[in-house]
């Protein structure tokens, strides 16, 4: 224990560093970090976004706990906002107004916060976008796949919370609306409503009970799995492109000290940064400007934040009627009739289960249809794996009509069509776009693969038309040097794998129906150039200038 | 399928050359070239150019000085101001002086560690996240655990503890019953959501005003939004307004379908509609005159006044509900009694 006194600090930083490092053992912590490699690409830095809003989102949100009051008791509005001087509203309004125009930079922290909001929700989404499509999911990371998803929703949790504080009319009206939706949930929606509101919406406890949630319940379960995702890309190292020298052993990339640390930490201030600019120049939720909530008026045009955009998309894509028949279900049972609101029930549930449950349970599928249990830390390029691709972006086609249904107003107005065609071309897209988003995108896919193939077999294109001395015109094809070829050839194509009998003989209908799926994904696929093509190729058009001309591009 | 692929590479018929045969074996594929050889940068081999870098790293951090040096003038200067537009620019002015000072900083570090800081990449190699060392270990040490709690060999125990483990959290539940700060019974929840401030005789007067309402001055093609009279006197005003709003609008009585019961909830064309959308609970409030529609900003419902306000487009599932009026001695616009049935969305024990 005491063999560390034999060393002597000789300046006062290194005594304090001796000091602190002789009883929390940061030597190790140094070794195991100060030189950690990181791989470095632009789409890695979308769950940087993500936690540095974050960050920006705690120390402004802060800011705003220290002026912001979320009681609902009456009070006459006496700010400087002349406007609505002795209006009657809530003291939460009136305090968010208060930080508005009475606090100095309270009007720009309200407009950090909520446009940090914003762009923390998008850098959540785009990045798990990055690690479905490049197949990052894969063992090991299923459940930091998992931890991602939780952090997704809990982050639509704590900006739908934010949204609803102010109490202005258009938070009010969010909350009417999800007064709705819960309404509609049979036995128990009533009550929850009741329990929610403390009693009759609006009531006078909603926006406590938010502001608890929304400064403390959801930031500590986000810091909660933001910890374990770190914790579990430490563990597991991070992923990588292919490329040359890149394999399932290593990581490539730069240390931590100094390079990496500095492009990220510079990273955190460009991010605030930018932030700050847009909180500066364009104003998000002018709340001023919509009074306090009233369940009265409400203003045609207004939109919510945009994560919420699909649900309420999905509500207006629901026909409540066909013709005569209704959608609110009333089921005669022997005490009475009961009410099963299906009009809004499935918009509101079943989209978001099918998303979310597809999303979350995709490590699983994709691993049972492929029957790939190897581990995965080189990333697929998405062409590489069109199946995946593919329903990735069905999915995402599926998310986007929905959120193009919250705006079918603004559509219709400013194309100067009937709001109402507008609704059934959405309808119609809401089951077909998916399946046309799926095929075509294969399409796409395989026709990039094949392209890889073709830039591997004859070189790339370089612009220069050449004369034959037969008189042809031909475009001279430049070959690729074995770096650049090398990153086209190294993937894996995966192939069908057919229904496996099992240990008696017997092939059961889960199997079955796996062997199908991997027939409907892998059916069609393009392999990768093995050298043995490459020769051929180069045998075939007599290129005798190949190997020279690799030569003279490794010499620089 | 495969042969529509527009396969145009090589292969005949029968092989297009794309589909990779039996497991690709060592020789099957490309050998990893490794790492391409670095490429020195500009700051590398010129002390010039070095320098140049150097200069415009400390550029940038100065620019953030000025930066927040411009906060603190947007700040003081304009200080506390009265007047929007002021304000609006001390707003830009913050973010501004934000956004300098925080981008030098950052762009700085970013720049520096791109020009100077070593720019090599390397290679560390990735080690099991488990060993089978470790997992047998692992596994011991639990057993021996499991072991010498002796929960195996007592069941007692192992059940009674499994019992009182699953109950103890129940009472956390139910302490969740007063979340309803009314103290209402079940049956009363349920109840309320039926009723409204609306009675016999309340008078129709206009939002937010409160002055009544004449059937005179009803005329076709105007909306009046109505709440009941006596509703800023209530205990909760905007709970009981939630429910009460209501949208008068006077049509041609050879218009308007009626149907058995309702004949007389009129009051010579002059017809009141519950304005909580029957969807989600949006205020309708968007009455068109030509076609008689009332449409839900929110999702659209669209109701047809002719034909008692049923749902014609939209997600609604079911008609607005009526107030039946009639007019008082004096000739103002009254209810005949509450809604006949409850406003706003379903649930359900709504039946
Ligand atoms: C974790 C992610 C968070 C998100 C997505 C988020 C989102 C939002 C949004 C959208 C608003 C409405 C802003 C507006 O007035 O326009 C809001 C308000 C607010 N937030 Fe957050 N917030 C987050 C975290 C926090 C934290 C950690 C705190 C405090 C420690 C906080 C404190 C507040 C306060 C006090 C308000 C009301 C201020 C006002 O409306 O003027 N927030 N939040
Ligand atoms: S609330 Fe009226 S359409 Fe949804």
């Amino acid at each position: 224990m005491s063999t560390a006194t034999e060393f002597q600090a000789k300046t006062r930083t290194g005594r304090i560093a001796d000091f602190v490092d002789q009883r929390v053992g940061g030597s190790t912590m140094v070794k195991e970090f100060g030189r950690k490699i990181f791989p470095d690409h632009w789409s890695f830095m979308f769950g940087e976004v993500a936690l540095y809003t974050f960050v920006i989102l705690l120390i402004s949100g802060t800011f705003l706990t220290f002026f912001f009051d979320p009681s609902m008791a009456e009070t006459h509005y006496a700010g400087s906002y002349n406007p609505l001087r002795g209006v009657e509203m809530s003291v939460a309004y009136a305090s968010s107004l208060d930080i508005s125009f009475d606090v100095r930079g309270g009007l720009f922290m309200r407009q950090v916060h909520h446009w940090s909001a914003l762009l923390f929700v998008a850098s959540v989404s785009v990045h798990m976008l990055r690690v479905f499509f490049t197949g990052a999911f894969r063992k090991p990371r299923e459940l930091n796949w998992v931890v991602g998803g939780v952090l997704l929703i809990l982050s639509l949790a704590a900006g739908f919370t934010g949204y609803s504080l102010p109490d202005d009319l258009l938070s009010g009206n969010g909350l009417r609306i999800i007064d709705g939706v819960v309404k509609a949930l049979p036995l128990v929606g009533t009550y929850i409503s009741a329990f929610l509101f403390g009693g009759e919406f609006p009531g006078t406890a909603i926006i406590g009970r938010l502001y608890m949630l929304h400064i403390m319940l959801v930031p500590a379960l986000i810091l909660l799995m933001v910890a374990m995702h770190l914790f579990m890309v430490v563990v597991h190292k991070h992923t990588q492109y292919p490329g040359p020298g890149r394999t399932e052993d290593n990581v490539v990339g730069f240390p931590v000290g100094p390079v990496y640390a500095a492009k990220a930490g510079g990273f955190f201030f460009i991010v605030f940064g930018v932030v700050a600019l847009i909180s500066g120049f364009f104003t998000i939720n002018p709340i001023w400007n919509y009074g306090p909530y009233d369940p009265s008026p409400v203003s045609a045009g207004t939109q919510p934040d945009w994560y919420i955009g699909w649900v309420d998309g999905a509500l207006r894509l629901m026909p409540g009627m066909l013709g005569n028949f209704s959608f609110e279900w009333i089921i005669p049972f022997p005490w009475g009739a009961n009410t099963l609101v299906l009009n809004v029930l499935l918009p509101a549930l079943v989209p978001a289960i099918v998303l979310l449950g597809l999303m979350f349970a995709w490590p699983w599928i994709e691993r049972w249809v492929t029957r790939d249990d190897r581990e995965h830390h080189i990333l697929d390029r998405p062409r590489n794996a069109p199946f995946r691709t593919a329903v990735g972006v069905a999915g995402v086609v599926f998310y986007s009509v929905m959120w193009a249904a919250a705006s079918s107003d603004l559509v219709a107005t400013h194309f100067l069509v009937s709001l109402n065609d507008v609704t059934y071309w959405l309808r119609a897209l809401f089951f077909l776009g998916p399946v046309i988003g799926f095929i075509v995108t294969r399409r796409i896919c395989l026709a990039l693969q094949r392209k890889d193939r073709d830039i591997v077999l004859h070189g790339r294109e370089a612009g220069i038309i050449e004369m034959s001395p037969e008189g042809g015109f031909s475009e001279r094809h430049e070959p690729l040097d074995e770096y650049k070829r090398y990153r086209l050839v190294a993937f894996d194509s995966p192939d069908v794998v057919p229904a496996q009998p099992d240990a008696v003989g017997h092939i059961s209908r889960a199997e079955k129906r796996r062997g199908a799926l991997s027939r409907l994904f892998f059916e069609d696929r393009v392999a990768p150039v093995t050298p043995e093509e490459l020769a051929e190729a180069h045998a075939h058009h007599g290129h005798a200038a190949v190997e020279g001309g690799e030569k003279a591009q490794i010499g620089h | 399928m495969r042969d529509n692929m527009g396969d145009h590479s090589h292969g005949g018929p029968n092989d297009t050359g794309t589909v990779a045969k039996a497991g690709p074996g060592p020789l099957d594929t490309f050998q990893d070239p490794g790492l391409p050889p670095h490429r020195k940068r500009l700051a590398d081999t010129d002390p010039r150019a070095e320098k140049r870098a150097e200069r415009q790293v400390a550029w940038l951090f100065v620019i953030s000085i000025i930066g927040t040096l411009s906060f603190f003038i947007a700040y003081f200067v304009i200080g506390r101001t009265d007047s929007i537009s002021a304000l609006r620019t001390q707003n830009m002015l913050l973010g501004l002086g934000t956004a300098f000072a925080m981008l030098g900083i950052g762009v700085g570090i970013v720049h520096w560690a791109k020009t100077l800081m070593p720019d090599h990449e390397v290679s560390e190699s990735r080690h099991e996240i488990r060993t089978e060392a470790d997992r047998q270990d692992a596994a011991k040490i639990i057993g021996d655990v499991i072991e010498e709690t002796g929960i195996k060999r007592r069941p007692l125990i192992r059940n009674t503890i499994i019992g009182a483990i699953a109950l103890a959290p129940i009472p956390a539940i139910f302490m969740f019953r007063d979340l309803d700060r009314t103290g209402a019974t079940a049956g009363q929840i349920v109840d309320r959501l039926r009723y409204t401030m609306w009675d016999k005789g309340v008078k129709l007067v206009r939002d937010p005003s409160g002055t009544p309402i004449k059937a005179s001055d009803v005329q076709i093609g105007s909306t009046f939004h109505v709440i009941p009279e006596g509703l800023s006197e209530t205990e909760h005003p905007l709970n009981e307004k939630a429910k009460a709003v209501v949208l008068l609008m006077r049509l041609d009585p050879g218009k308007m379908n009626i149907s058995p019961g309702r004949e007389d909830w009129h009051y010579n064309g002059i017809v009141a509609y519950s304005k909580i959308c029957t969807h989600v609970g949006c205020p309708v409030a968007l009455y068109e005159q030509q076609t008689h529609h009332l449409l839900c900003p929110c999702h659209q419902s669209t109701f047809d006044l002719t034909q008692e306000c049923k749902v014609i487009f939209g997600p609604a599932g079911h008609a607005l509900p009526q107030l039946p009026i009639t007019v008082d001695s004096e000739g103002f616009l009254v209810a005949q009694s509450d809604f006949t049935e409850p406003v706003g969305p379903s649930y359900w024990e709504r039946g």
